[in-house]
């Protein structure tokens, strides 16, 4: 089976942002990237198809040049190889972003598409699903499970409220995967070593013959967001904030 | 050229949301001096569309094919496609569940647009709508705008507009049959089903306390028991914990686990991504305990300790067993 990963690199979870001078985004320089974690996820479940069924795992990444490390580190968990589209993706809403992601796995032909369910940082949930649309591929979201089924495979897909569903389907197809469906493995030492020699193929949105047009959608402004309610915060040692705490719940909001 | 909430529905009930995306569709057309319509799918939708029908509307259209029976991307999409050329909207809104995030992005893709997804407010500019939305897990706000013309498409974020707020009247029902293959459909959606029964309501509970990520260890875990037990709470938590594993799935609170509106909350190392945010923003008196003073769980909170929370919590049940 041969599975490409749509990979990102977003800032790190635990960063903290500030808005960039033009209002339009954060300040990049002042946080460190890494993998986005649904796409981890959905790096991990690629690679347990494989060891499950054989084949080729790919990873996709399209992202400036400091996604080499997060691409690396994809190759040192056991991608075979890796397709790094070089782009500052800035000028891309996810319809172009999904074009460009779609131009570099056509000439791949493969079988699964994997991506994680959303970003972390513009969280739209959508460049999968898109994705499918311009791949002609039937798709599925929220991926629990997959199982190869004669010619096909058979999902397990989250709805809400604690629901499930069992979807079949052709191949070759696309699926967002669902986080937390297991543990994520570590790269090894050996990993790393190999990630080394592994093929890295770069391209230019130019190469792929998809720049991006004009947008569909425009972020006008960036900002933190605005208060609903005013959080009355406790300060000192951690006893006192406590004991004023206790002292609010009882007497103010009288919930103990 | 009005406004269309696309309604959810399944095996003939609704989606609760679905009233919050309509009363949005009527607060939209009345900003925007247009009307609003509202489309409900399926097959057999004849008692959906009159209970539409005596809502303040323009029209009520009722899309029905077999194909469209139980729930598929593709004949969804296909239906809405020529809905949409159809009915001519500028704009149409769906909530923002689990089944329009499968195949809202391939419906606007296949008309060469893209939809703005997980919206939270809007307001109107100059006679254009702003659409707000958060990213960055809900740390950064975001305004956004359609370029390009109609149709353009939204999806609303659980509980950004009040369902209650939607307005009575009465409107005309056009049935719409759109065209469907049985080929043109890919996937085969089987049966659906619970992993298990439920033993926790945690609906029920009066005060809840709920950890997450910052809690670092299954090991900790007891520490947060024993504060729920000082204040005779359900312990709960946000979904990476159920996900290792180290709390059962029936405790968890958020979008894909339990929705919960006790008189108090108190979110324990929960940085308050928006898909936790949405099972217990309804809460009466929200806590929070977080180190990052930045954390979107601040945004909802009544009251707040910015701290460690393994230097907090062994003071918060000493003082909570004090004050009882």
């Amino acid at each position: 089976m041969k599975i490409i990963v749509a990979i990102k690199q977003v800032p790190a979870r635990d960063s903290q942002l500030r808005i960039a001078a033009s209002g339009k985004w954060i300040e990049e320089s002042d946080v460190a990237y890494e993998i986005n974690e649904p796409d981890a996820y959905a790096l991990e479940a690629a690679l347990q198809l494989k060891e499950k069924n054989g084949g080729e795992v790919i990873a996709l990444c399209a992202a400036p040049e400091r996604a080499s490390q997060t691409i690396r580190e994809a190759l040192a968990k056991g991608a075979d190889r890796a397709i790094h589209i070089e782009e500052d993706m800035s000028a891309f809403d996810p319809l172009w972003s999904a074009r460009l992601l779609a131009a570099a796995i056509k000439s791949e032909s493969p079988d699964l598409v994997l991506t994680g369910l959303q970003s972390d940082d513009l969280g739209y949930g959508q460049t999968g699903v898109i994705l499918a649309e311009l791949l002609g591929l039937p798709h599925a979201t929220l991926i629990m499970q997959v199982e190869t089924q004669g010619a096909g495979i058979r999902v397990k897909r989250e709805l809400e409220d604690g629901w499930f569903q069992h979807v079949e389907m052709p191949l070759p197809a696309l699926l967002t995967i669902q986080s937390g469906i297991s543990k994520l493995r570590y790269a090894t030492l050996m990993g790393i070593k190999k990630a080394k020699t592994k093929e890295v193929k770069r391209f230019s949105a130019a190469d792929l013959d998809a720049v991006p047009g004009p947008p569909n959608i425009t972020l006008d402004r960036v900002y933190l967001p605005e208060r609903v309610k005013h959080t009355q915060l406790f300060e000192g040692s951690p006893k006192e904030a406590a004991a004023k705490l206790v002292e609010k719940l009882k007497f103010e909001a009288r919930v103990l | 050229m009005s406004i269309l909430a696309v309604m959810e529905q399944r095996g003939g009930k609704w989606n609760r949301m679905s009233f919050e995306t309509l009363a949005a569709a009527q607060q939209l057309a009345k900003e925007l001096n247009t009307t609003a319509s509202a489309a409900v799918i399926g097959d057999g939708v004849d008692s959906l569309a009159a209970e539409l029908a005596a809502k303040q509307l323009e029209k009520v259209y009722a899309v029905e094919n077999a194909l469209l029976k139980d729930y598929t991307p593709d004949a969804y999409s296909i239906a809405l496609r020529q809905l949409t050329d159809h009915a001519k909207p500028a704009l149409a809104i769906f909530p923002h569940s689990y089944q329009v995030r499968d195949f809202l992005p391939k419906l606007a893709a296949s008309l060469g647009k893209v939809a703005v997804s997980d919206v939270v407010s809007h307001r109107v500019q100059n006679g254009e709508v702003v659409l707000v939305r958060q990213l960055f897990q809900g740390k950064i706000s975001a305004d956004v705008r359609f370029n390009g013309a109609a149709p353009h498409f939204a999806s609303l974020q659980a509980g950004a507009y009040r369902a209650d707020q939607a307005a009575d009247g009465s409107a005309p029902v056009e049935k719409f049959a759109p065209r469907i293959e049985a080929a043109e459909i890919r996937t085969k959606p089987l049966e659906l089903f619970r992993e298990s029964q439920r033993a926790v309501d945690l609906s029920a509970a009066g005060i809840i306390v709920s950890v997450g990520r910052g809690i670092k260890e299954a090991d900790n875990i007891p520490l947060v028991q024993k504060l729920a037990d000082a204040l005779g709470a359900e312990l709960a938590a946000s979904r990476p914990i159920c996900d290792a594993g180290w709390l059962p799935m029936e405790r968890q609170v958020g979008s894909s686990g339990q929705t919960v509106a006790p008189k108090m909350y108190m979110a324990i190392g929960i940085s308050g991504a928006i898909q936790h945010l949405v099972g217990m923003k309804g809460s009466r008196t929200v806590v929070a305990i977080n180190k990052d003073p930045n954390a979107p769980i601040f945004e909802v909170a009544d009251y707040g300790i910015v701290g460690d929370l393994f230097q907090i919590v062994p003071e918060l049940i000493e003082a909570v067993n004090k004050a009882k």
